[in-house]
């Protein structure tokens, strides 16, 4: 089934696809212009094929939904997604998969400010972020469980793969980040380690397979550069911080 | 080690009482009280005492009193015995200090200052015992005008509105901050008297599924427990921006506290620190806040409405307006007085500003640019009796969010300890042996006791100014008068002073 979605707001457009989701299971939506909203927590079994340029806040809540976006997204992808896969084939804007507690984010190229911000994890719900291009600042802020990896292939402006404050307050999960890691831009409370574990490994390579398997991307060369694992110094940064009064 | 501190209360045994049955030993999880040597007599270690009065409640021949600690300090207005202790305690541990419960320095409480009205010979009074008074109130977005289709029907589609058979509802504490147990008697008191209990930021545990139609359910900055089930469960949704107890800061459940239970419940493993950033990082200023307000709206297909709770503090009234304009259903003031689980002393107790001045200054603002209508108040941070809320409504209040009391109904002493997980009431703490003293059967027919009182109550009030329904109060600040209030107090509250 193909929708258009135009000129229209998102409350209109996004009527129609819960109403025409009640038929069928995979929708294609062309000609998207912002339209904020878009999959708010779909379901399991339900796919979205988007053309053009979602607006904030597409598939938050995600409940086991699958949505492909054909172009770029805009802020505040996969917010509080509680499981499910979304695939930007562009770039996205700000705060990506902010408290993501399940499910699968690939983002084929760069990733703005506040990605993965409150990851966490849950029993066997283990959230993850593939970004192939680099990411800005604040990358995995308050990060409490999940896989984050940042590859910052294509890099044509010569940036950082991450940026300032990488990893300020985590306490959970880990992050990948390939090739050189600039160190300055990590909080202090990080260890760097370039010794994978073979869980590290396979995890990794799962995450990478699965992005190049969605963009075409060259596997080999991917992972023929070395990748550090970033964790937290301790799981209670804030441990003693407080006396009791 | 020696601390340098004497201790802040006496526990006084009669030992011609005490028949060394330990009851106190068994009771006090502060391990105050324990056997000597002998294994007959019972001594204390006061050090360890925070005035809960658990084993003077339960001593079964009243042997035990609690008193303050007599010690003279060489008279300073400035530099007194608390000032002193604090200073101590942080040079021992280098530790930011953490309080329970709620600010407890002596601010002007407005209630005090505030009366209500009564009718004589012009309009008469009402008495509820045989006319009818209501009470019920009703929660949402309210249109500004209605339109009818030719038969007579309902052309305008309303939003989605939350009917309440009383205007108190229980406030936001997280199963977490306190007991299952506790948790449970709220949200059954709530279902037996249709009104609403707040599941705070600790998700819905699962054994409160025969209460998810009195729920509240919280969205805060960590987001924990929040999936689409959860968001479908509530009666409305709640975005938590800031708590009165502790504006501007977030929340820190530390791992002690998250056992299994609690991990289930907020989706997080157990025994991890659960971390509530102070702000939420996708809600950098109001248009980000509308963002969020809509895509709860959008994943719960508008059925929901949908609250915003911020903390009193100096522009409320602005930020409000911008928070209604931002599509907000339902907004919550805290005040500066309201509760907490753990606050870090020095906010409890000094930032944010009362409620009654914030709820004044607020209403005002949203009848000043015409969109009172479109949301609804709710107030909290404290209310300690069913007067306090009468005078709420009269400033502006739709309805008022209350939470010590309930808890003093359960056996709360105002220890302010609950921060230390040690609660011997069983309300804030996890540890099973404190917990289970909290029997849902017998705690939540005293909170439904105390709010029935107080319904009572506010009709009698309602009745002695001749007004038959809470809507007539609503607002209505000819009902108040200041007493001993200053003319800027006066202007802020839009009250006049008795006598006026």
């Amino acid at each position: 089934m193909i929708i258009t979605a135009g000129k229209r707001g998102f409350q209109e457009l996004n009527a129609e696809i819960r109403e025409k989701l009640e038929s069928v299971d995979k929708i294609r939506i062309e000609e998207v212009n912002g339209q904020r909203y878009i999959g708010t927590a779909l379901d399991s079994g339900k796919t979205l094929e988007l053309h053009g340029t979602p607006g904030n806040d597409m598939g938050a809540y995600l409940n086991g939904g699958t949505i492909e976006v054909f172009g770029n997204g805009q802020e505040a992808i996969g917010n509080t997604m509680g499981g499910g896969s979304v695939t930007i084939h562009g770039h996205v804007g700000d705060t990506l998969g902010y408290a993501m507690r399940d499910g699968e984010i690939f983002v084929e190229k760069r990733a703005g400010s506040r990605a993965g911000i409150h990851m966490k994890e849950f029993e066997n719900m283990q959230p993850s972020i593939v970004i192939g291009g680099v990411a800005g600042a604040f990358l995995g802020e308050y990060m409490a469980g999940g896989i984050l990896v940042v590859m910052g292939l294509n890099n044509d402006f010569n940036q950082p793969v991450v940026g300032a404050h990488c990893a300020t307050g985590m306490h959970g999960g880990r992050i990948f980040i390939r090739g050189d890691v600039p160190l300055e831009n990590i909080s202090e409370n990080i260890t760097a380690i370039k010794e994978l574990s073979e869980k590290d490994k396979s995890d990794l390579e799962k995450c990478i397979k699965a992005y190049s398997g969605r963009f075409g991307a060259d596997f080999k060369n991917i992972m023929s550069v070395p990748f550090t694992k970033l964790v937290p110094a301790s799981s209670r940064p804030y441990a003693n911080l407080y006396t009791p009064n | 080690m020696m601390n340098y501190m004497v201790p802040e209360f006496e526990v006084e045994r009669n030992m011609n009482r005490c028949v060394s049955c330990g009851a106190c030993v068994r009771q006090c999880s502060y391990e105050v009280h324990y056997f000597d040597k002998d294994g007959k007599t019972v001594l204390s270690d006061e050090t360890k005492c925070v005035a809960c009065h658990r084993c003077a409640v339960i001593c079964p021949t009243h042997a035990i009193k609690i008193k303050d600690y007599d010690m003279a300090y060489k008279t300073h207005a400035n530099w007194t015995p608390l000032v002193q202790k604090e200073i101590l305690r942080q040079a021992e541990t280098g530790g930011v200090l953490l309080s329970g419960m709620s600010n407890n320095k002596p601010y002007p409480i407005y209630w005090d200052k505030m009366l209500l009205n009564a009718s004589q010979v012009t309009n008469p009074s009402i008495d509820p015992l045989r006319e009818p008074m209501e009470i019920r109130t009703f929660l949402g977005h309210k249109p500004d005008e209605l339109e009818f289709n030719a038969d007579g029907t309902l052309k305008t589609v309303m939003s989605p509105l939350i009917q309440l058979e009383t205007p108190i509802m229980f406030s936001a504490m997280s199963f977490g901050s306190i007991s299952f147990n506790a948790q449970k008697s709220l949200a059954m008191a709530a279902k037996e008297l249709g009104t609403l209990f707040n599941t705070g930021e600790g998700g819905l545990h699962p054994g409160l599924n025969d209460y998810k139609d009195c729920a509240v359910v919280q969205v805060a900055s960590g987001r924990f427990g929040v999936h689409k089930q959860y968001l479908e469960s509530g009666r409305f949704i709640e975005i938590k921006i800031g708590q009165g107890a502790k504006p501007g800061i977030g929340g820190h459940l530390p791992g002690e506290k998250v056992t299994v239970e609690v991990s289930n419940a907020r989706m997080i493993p157990e025994g991890s620190d659960a971390i509530s950033p102070a702000p939420h990082h996708d809600i950098y200023s109001i248009e980000d806040l509308r963002q969020l307000i809509w895509s709860l709206k959008e994943a719960t297909e508008y059925k929901k409405p949908v609250a915003v709770k911020i903390a009193a503090v100096h522009n409320c009234s602005a930020i409000v307006s911008g928070v209604a304009r931002a599509g907000a259903d339902i907004i919550v003031i805290d005040g500066f007085r309201g509760g907490t689980g753990a606050a870090p002393t020095r906010i409890r107790d000094n930032v944010g500003i009362p409620i009654e001045l914030a709820l004044a200054a607020v209403d005002k603002r949203l009848r000043d640019e015409s969109i009172r209508n479109s949301v609804s108040l709710v107030a909290s941070g404290s209310f300690r009796n069913s007067a306090d809320i009468v005078k709420a409504v009269a400033l502006g209040a739709d309805a008022v969010y209350v939470a010590s009391a309930p808890l003093v109904a359960m056996g709360c002493h105002m220890c302010q300890q609950c921060q230390t997980g040690k609660c011997n009431w069983g309300i804030a703490t996890q540890r099973p042996e404190l917990v289970k003293r909290l029997d849902t059967e017998i705690m939540y027919p005293r909170v439904v006791n105390l709010i029935n009182a107080w319904n009572h109550e506010i009709k009698e009030m309602l009745g002695g100014m001749g007004l038959n329904s809470i809507d007539s109060l609503r607002g209505n600040r000819l009902m108040l008068r200041g007493i001993g209030l200053n003319e800027k107090e006066l202007e802020i509250l839009g009250i006049s002073h008795a006598g006026e």
